[in-house]
């Protein structure tokens, strides 16, 4: 989960920057504190006066200056949002590449590039203000048009954004773009769903739409908070939680976008699959992957990027983050011992491909677990997630009778929903999970039964699974009907490198 | 003169290649080529699709030889190739009716 920003050192705003007096905000402000000091101008700074409301509730507290970030936060989060930037722009587009069949590589390649393109410009004009600001339970607001706010040139002033501890703030600018390469990750991996048959135009038709009814709003609901300054006092509990996303609301667990991305993009895969009907020749001819080496480097690449991906998605440089990536790195090892011991026992010869895929079924699963799970976690995801990922291309994906090209749904959706249910088994502190508050300002535990909360999970899956496969039926037809989903059938045949770019991956 | 077409395996061509030579076969030409005989293919999967793959590869030899040599490039080609095993490919003869090399124009025996 992540949050919301809130502290603006600049616009004034009033309910968080005051947080800083409250709980332990000595611990983590005076490291951050001094760099501040000798900073720049155009470095954020907080000698804003503080607000009066600060002390409210803490007379004694000497009038402090208003948080900044932290150094080795701000370096990490860079690093990381780069790291997911790697995971779409290569990793992303060679894992979907190599599986498609070489009058189509260009084309796959193609279309991750443009929708990653595309929906980071989205994200700066629209999409982060709906996903990241108040709003209602649903949907943000639009303070953030273009970014509005977040840097002050003429002060030097940069918003800030929260973390998860109190007096511990991120340049929200950080935050923006760490979310934009997930907002434009989720869109990407919905492609290899249609792959080899959809029309360019449509493609990005269709994201679109999807991103701005789909992916927004559900990273809100799911993400969105005041974050832990806001909570100033025990009177406000409510208040500021009630302002934050449903199922922020109803306690659902998401650590790096199990429901927000990969049951997102799972079931929106799914719907287009099923709409956009089945590749010519499916079933009948060979419709092998082209190049399984490119494949494999993509599948190295995400492994590597998901580090970005779900440690820096504890929004600081901490043992939380530490726990991310030790789980993250497990979890991906076990299932793809797993899936290869699945296929050596079940189809006779462990591959390639099986490796690659059970390196992502790991990641997808563990995604939502990273960082609110034990190690005892990160060994049942990862290894059931090989096995049940295998599951869902194989027995699941001939029950479905659908042509889900690079099986986004057996492996993105399957997974998150794994990962998103075990979440609320493995989160449980008595079996090496953290647990997480609800209230963050007497810093209750939140985490009741397992049952309890495993049936939150369960119902943050369902919700994401409807909203977002309803809206992509929606945007399906729209596009069809307007743009044509599909190209023609000469043209697939051609293959839509030639065809729908007018060049080729490979010279003969 | 003669066309030999040979399809062997591909791993054999060094084989076949030095026994042509060492009889005196000038010049060959070579092309990776695909196709079934009575030589089984094999099934590749992929996730969940099973696909079967009839055609192997094979490599194309050709060599063009003067008539009196055909004997032995037979027997060089059949004696290298071999593996005993099945799809060790077969030897095409063909009638040869010209011959002639484009830089000097010579034609027949000459240009062999």
């Amino acid at each position: 989960m992540k949050k919301l920003l809130a502290v603006l050192a600049l616009a004034g705003f009033t309910f968080a920057g005051p947080a800083l007096g409250q709980d332990k905000p000595a611990a983590a402000a005076p490291g951050a504190d001094k760099p501040a000091a000798a900073a720049p101008a155009a470095d954020a700074k907080k000698e804003e006066p503080k607000k009066d409301e600060a002390k409210k509730e803490e007379p004694k507290a000497e009038a402090k200056p208003a948080p900044t970030p932290n150094k080795g936060d701000t370096a990490w989060m860079l690093t990381s949002t780069a790291l997911v930037l790697m995971m779409s722009v290569p990793a992303l587009a060679l894992f979907y590449g190599g599986m498609v069949r070489s009058k189509n590589t260009l084309s796959m390649l193609m279309q991750v590039f443009v929708v990653f393109s595309l929906v980071t410009v989205l994200w700066c004009i629209y999409g982060y203000s709906i996903a990241f600001t108040e709003g209602n339970a649903y949907f943000g607001g639009f303070d953030r048009l273009f970014l509005k706010g977040t840097f002050d040139p003429a002060k030097g002033e940069f918003s800030m954004a929260a973390t998860f501890s109190k007096g511990t703030v991120l340049y929200e600018l950080v935050f923006v773009a760490f979310q934009a390469t997930f907002a434009a990750i989720t869109c990407c991996l919905v492609l290899g769903a249609i792959a080899e048959r959809a029309k360019f135009a449509a493609v990005l038709a269709f994201i679109v739409l999807w991103f701005t009814f789909a992916y927004a709003p559900i990273a809100h609901m799911v993400w969105f908070w005041m974050g832990p300054d806001a909570y100033t006092s025990a009177k406000v509990v409510d208040e500021m939680n009630g302002k934050a996303g449903l199922l922020w609301q109803w306690g659902a667990l998401d650590f790096a976008g199990g429901t927000v991305v990969h049951i997102n993009a799972g079931i929106a895969g799914l719907v287009g699959a099923y709409l956009i009907g089945k590749r010519v020749g499916y079933g009948k001819e060979a419709l092998m992957p082209h190049n399984l080496t490119l494949t494999m480097i993509g599948a190295a690449l995400l492994w590597t990027g998901w580090f970005g991906f779900n440690a820096g998605s504890a929004l600081e440089a901490n043992g939380t983050a530490g726990l991310a990536f030790i789980n993250t790195y497990l979890a991906t090892a076990c299932a793809v011992l797993a899936w290869t011991l699945g296929e050596a026992m079940f189809k006779g010869k462990p591959s390639m491909l099986g490796a690659a895929s059970g390196a992502v079924a790991g990641l997808v699963a563990i995604t939502p677990a990273a960082g609110n799970v034990g190690i005892p976690g990160a060994f049942v995801i990862g290894f059931a997630a090989g096995f049940v990922c295998l599951w869902g291309v194989n027995g699941l994906k001939r029950a479905l009778k659908v042509d889900d090209s690079l099986d986004v749904f057996g492996v993105h959706a399957l997974g998150g929903i794994l990962g998103a249910l075990l979440t609320g088994v493995f989160n449980d502190p008595s079996l090496g999970g953290p647990g997480f508050y609800n209230n963050w300002f007497e810093m209750k535990p939140g985490f009741e039964s397992m049952v309890a909360q495993v049936w939150t999970q369960a119902k943050a899956v369902g919700v994401t699974l409807l909203w977002s496969g309803i809206v992509a039926a929606a945007a399906y037809k729209l596009v069809d009907m307007t743009i044509g989903l599909r190209v023609t059938e000469d043209e697939e045949r051609e293959g839509l490198d030639v065809t729908s770019h007018g060049e080729a991956a490979y010279r003969t | 003169m003669k066309l030999v077409t040979a399809i062997i395996k591909p791993f054999k061509l060094d084989e076949v290649r030095e026994a042509l030579s060492a009889i005196g076969v000038q010049g060959i030409t070579v092309t990776e080529v695909k196709g079934f005989g009575r030589q089984k293919g094999h099934t590749e999967l992929y996730r969940g699709a099973e696909y079967v793959v009839d055609f192997l590869p094979k490599v194309k030899v050709e060599a063009a030889i003067k008539s009196d040599l055909l004997e032995q490039v037979i027997e060089a080609i059949e004696k290298a190739a071999n593996t005993g095993k099945i799809g060790d490919g077969k030897i095409f003869v063909y009638e040869l009716e010209k011959v002639i090399r484009i830089r000097t124009g010579e034609t027949d025996a000459a240009a062999l």
